[in-house]
């Protein structure tokens, strides 16, 4: 087995990342070996670990400078980044669970999937890109009044395109293919509900500032890797049944790494403004603002153990890299969760990887699928304890400047007024 | 074999004793016209009809809480039956405890459901009581992070809860879960918040359906001769045309009587189950409106009194009768592509709760989407909003929220000039 590993590596040089290295052995070998929990499978025990691993490592380092050169481009780009991925990965799921010879009965019926999915970018994205229609035109021109009114009335013109997709569905039911159509129907929805749900919460931390985007996902790459590593050189004792390559060393030395590599990621990250603030408009260009009370630094003293065996007696400390701290616990601990799910899955209906898009890795999905838990909890996170700590004032600017009438923000002015200066008065 | 059907049924349910292969025949045979017993189940069915009814209109006259707890309890009728549906007994066995997944799910949906709709209804109720308002406020804040580590909960309970070669029996368990709780909830969660709306908004969607039931039942009855889709063999289009105009017409005159109705058209701000008071706003109140010209002397009158609410109630009546049916047809496909039956049998005769509800479903979703995007519904309000800053602000931050708004307002201003 070993010289037909090494005959893989010359003949089609793999490019996996390493942060994907623990999957991919996988993708050469017969499915019912990977079952196994015998040392051969473990990564200590591998003869050619070296030379994938160089393999590995220079595809990663050229994902890596490609993704720097789309933050360095800023949060448009990110966002059509990410669009292009969500593409790529629905179309992969699409596919998978598709069967040929029904599919040859049913035609136009791959179309109804597609149909869906523009529904969901236009529910999700459209309000921003209709935000961007209005901020790019003047108001008389005719695209001006479309955006507005679209934004307006969004939610029934995609609730009528549901719809439209729900009869065409309900019209295109042939005999003795109920079965087959109705779960692809249900595929359809689960895999867009899936795939729309992380990446419109991604393109919500990307516009309150890259570094809610950017801090998560590092976390994942830094877990994989480490944990890949502390799998290489000590790696002995499996972790769980569904993923046999894991080991209880790599995922121990993977979350004490990334909890830490967080707590300073945090701070590198945090000096740079373009990281930091958010993006109320669509430019494209250099952003200033006022980072708040998350990033300016503070004083911290270090307890007594580590002063009396470390110079320093105290550090500078961003708020935002105890916040870190948790999202490095969260990566560490509960993301996982989602490459088991992604393998489990796998398992269950016999598939090797969710696509074929890149060689030697499988899928966008393969490499999605701890970024997708993540991503969400990177939202839901900032969501509940950022925004209402340090930024109560967005908060209800926000709502009211999307609930009331323009006559109803003046009233409430006033009566803000009355309570203002009466309080002055009083101090 | 006779079958306690009720009225609003009568088109589907002679199937259920049948072999789902006989339904595809096109012959006379099926059809209601040709039927000799028609007219004793007709009887029974509508003695049923009139129970279910008379119970509706009690717990209408209730009010919205009692309203909700009617939803909540059909959503776990609804539920339960489902999540039966798919589930083989051999595999459970061999699961211990995988079943109580769902229910953890299911609680976590109405957590996170309810929880949304309802908060802004919820703080209103307490705001006398400074402690608990405090535990509310704390409560709503943390509401989303709760739910969503609940659903984390079950997601890494399931995942450690993999079995070898059960592996695809539980991943289909799992999507069918979620499907299951995304349809049931989405559609009811627009349905309480309907109810909070003004009862109104979820009486009137709700009676549309069944008075299109009726009238296709009853026009199927008497008229039916042309089949209508293979899907649903019993169905004609006599049926459906027929059914079509009454349902539109009766949308017309029926929001006119229920909108006189206080009870029915105010909103509930908060959770309180007392009486309610409100000025209707211009939507209820009687306006003239004109009759054309071409109308002949002898008809007695000239103008009529239309409250504007009544042009509304004919669009949600032609979708009552075009596109809800729909829902009916998904469900009889669903059906005959998985060889069942019946969802449930919790409704003797009838079948199940999601059999009911099938429609109803499809309809609840667009009264609320049409509500929110053409009956402007300002749930915000001015005293809302400036309790929240007077009660969550620092002096401090309310300085800086005053000097903001005044700023943009402003600038619009100047803008606008």
């Amino acid at each position: 087995m070993n010289a037909k590993l090494m005959e893989k590596s010359f003949q089609s040089p793999r490019s996996p990342s390493t942060t994907r290295s623990r999957h991919r052995r996988k993708s050469t070998e017969a499915f019912s070996d990977v079952v196994k929990v015998s040392d051969n499978n473990l990564l200590l025990n591998d003869q050619n670990k070296y030379r994938s691993m160089w393999v590995r490592t220079y595809s990663s380092v050229w994902m890596l400078l490609f993704f720097i050169l789309v933050v360095y481009l800023g949060h448009i780009y990110l966002w059509g980044m990410i669009v292009i991925i969500q593409i790529l990965m629905t179309s992969e799921l699409f596919n998978l669970l598709r069967r040929a010879h029904e599919a040859k009965q049913l035609p136009g019926f791959r179309l109804l999937n597609w149909h869906f999915f523009f529904t969901a970018m236009l529910y999700v994205y459209g309000r921003i890109l209709g935000q961007q229609i209005t901020h790019a035109v003047t108001p008389e021109k005719f695209f001006y009044k479309l955006a507005t009114s679209f934004m307006k009335y969004q939610m029934v013109i995609c609730y009528f395109l549901y719809i439209a997709g729900f009869m065409w569905f309900i019209l295109t039911l042939k005999k003795k293919m109920y079965k087959y159509q109705f779960s692809q129907y249900a595929w359809t929805h689960m895999i867009l509900i899936v795939v729309f749900a992380q990446s419109s919460f991604t393109a919500a931390n990307i516009f309150e500032g890259i570094f809610w985007f950017l801090l998560p996902a590092s976390l994942i790459a830094i877990n994989d890797v480490a944990a890949y590593f502390f799998g290489f050189f000590f790696g002995k004792t499996p972790l769980i049944k569904i993923s046999p390559r894991k080991t209880w060393e790599g995922f121990i030395g993977a979350s004490v790494t990334t909890v830490i590599a967080a707590f300073f990621l945090a701070n590198v990250l945090g000096h740079y403004r373009w990281m930091t603030c958010p993006r109320r408009d669509f430019s494209t260009g250099w952003l200033e603002c006022d980072p708040g009370p998350l990033f300016k630094p503070e004083i911290f003293e270090l307890p007594r153990e580590i002063t009396q065996v470390l110079p320093w007696k105290e550090m500078l400390v961003l708020p935002v890299q105890w916040h870190a701290l948790c999202l490095g616990l969260f990566a560490s601990v509960i993301a996982p969760f989602g490459g088991f799910f992604a393998s489990g899955f796998k398992r269950a209906f016999k598939i090797k990887d969710f696509g074929g898009s890149i060689p030697g890795h499988g899928g966008f999905t393969d490499r999605m699928d701890c970024q997708m838990v993540m991503a969400v909890f990177a939202y839901i996170y900032h969501q509940s304890f950022v925004i209402p700590q340090y930024y109560p004032v967005e908060i209800l600017l926000e709502q009211i400047l999307r609930s009331l009438s323009l006559e109803d923000q003046e009233l409430l002015v006033s009566k803000l007024n009355e309570v203002i200066d009466g309080r002055h008065l009083t101090h | 074999m006779i079958k306690e059907n009720s009225v609003g049924r009568m088109r589907r349910r002679k199937g259920s004793n049948e072999v789902p292969a006989d339904a595809g025949q096109a012959n006379g045979k099926q059809f209601l016209v040709n039927d000799q017993n028609k007219y004793k189940s007709m009887l029974i069915r509508a003695n049923s009809s009139m129970w279910m009814i008379g119970g509706f209109i009690f717990v209408v006259y209730m009010g919205h809480l009692y309203i909700w707890a009617m939803v909540v309890i059909i959503q776990i009728f609804m539920a339960k039956e489902l999540f039966g549906l798919l589930r083989k007994a051999n595999e459970d066995k061999q699961l211990p405890g995988f079943k109580h997944l769902n229910w953890h799910f299911f609680f976590t949906a109405t957590l996170f459901v309810y929880g949304r709709i309802l908060s802004q209804r919820l703080v209103n109720t307490v705001t006398t009581d400074k402690l608990l308002y405090k535990i509310v406020a704390n409560l709503i804040k943390y509401h989303m992070v709760t739910c969503y580590f609940l659903y984390i909960a079950g997601f890494v309970w399931f995942i450690l809860s993999l079995k070898k070669k059960m592996y695809k029996y539980q991943f289909g368990q799992y999507a069918w879960t979620h499907m299951i709780l995304i349809v049931v909830f989405t559609q009811s969660s627009f349905t309480v918040a309907n109810i909070f709306e003004g009862i109104f908004w979820f009486l009137l969607p709700a009676s549309l359906i069944v008075i299109n039931d009726i009238a296709a039942y009853i026009f199927g009855f008497f008229f039916g001769k042309t089949p209508l889709i293979k899907l649903s063999p019993k169905k004609t289009w006599e049926g459906f045309i027929g059914a079509s105009v009454t349902t539109i017409i009766s949308a017309f005159l029926l929001a006119n009587f229920l909108g006189r109705f206080q009870w029915l058209t105010c909103p509930r701000k908060d959770l309180s189950t007392g009486w309610l008071q409100c000025d209707p706003g211009p939507l209820f109140t009687p306006e003239t409106f004109a009759l054309p010209g071409w109308l002949p002397e002898w008809f007695p009158w000239t103008e009529i009194h239309v409250l504007p609410v009544q042009w509304h109630a004919l669009a949600l009546g032609l979708f009552a009768s075009i596109i809800a049916p729909f829902g009916g047809f998904f469900a009889s496909g669903f059906k005959r592509a998985f060889k069942i039956k019946d969802f449930g049998d919790s409704i003797p005769g009838h079948g199940g709760m999601t059999d009911r509800m099938d429609c109803q479903m499809v309809m609840a979703v667009f009264a609320y989407i049409y509500h929110q995007s053409f009956i402007v519904a300002q749930s915000v309000s001015v005293g809302m909003i400036f309790d929240q800053i007077v009660m969550n602000l620092s002096y401090k931050e309310q300085r800086a929220l005053y000097a903001k708004l005044g700023q943009i307002i402003g600038d619009k201003k100047y803008g606008e000039s």
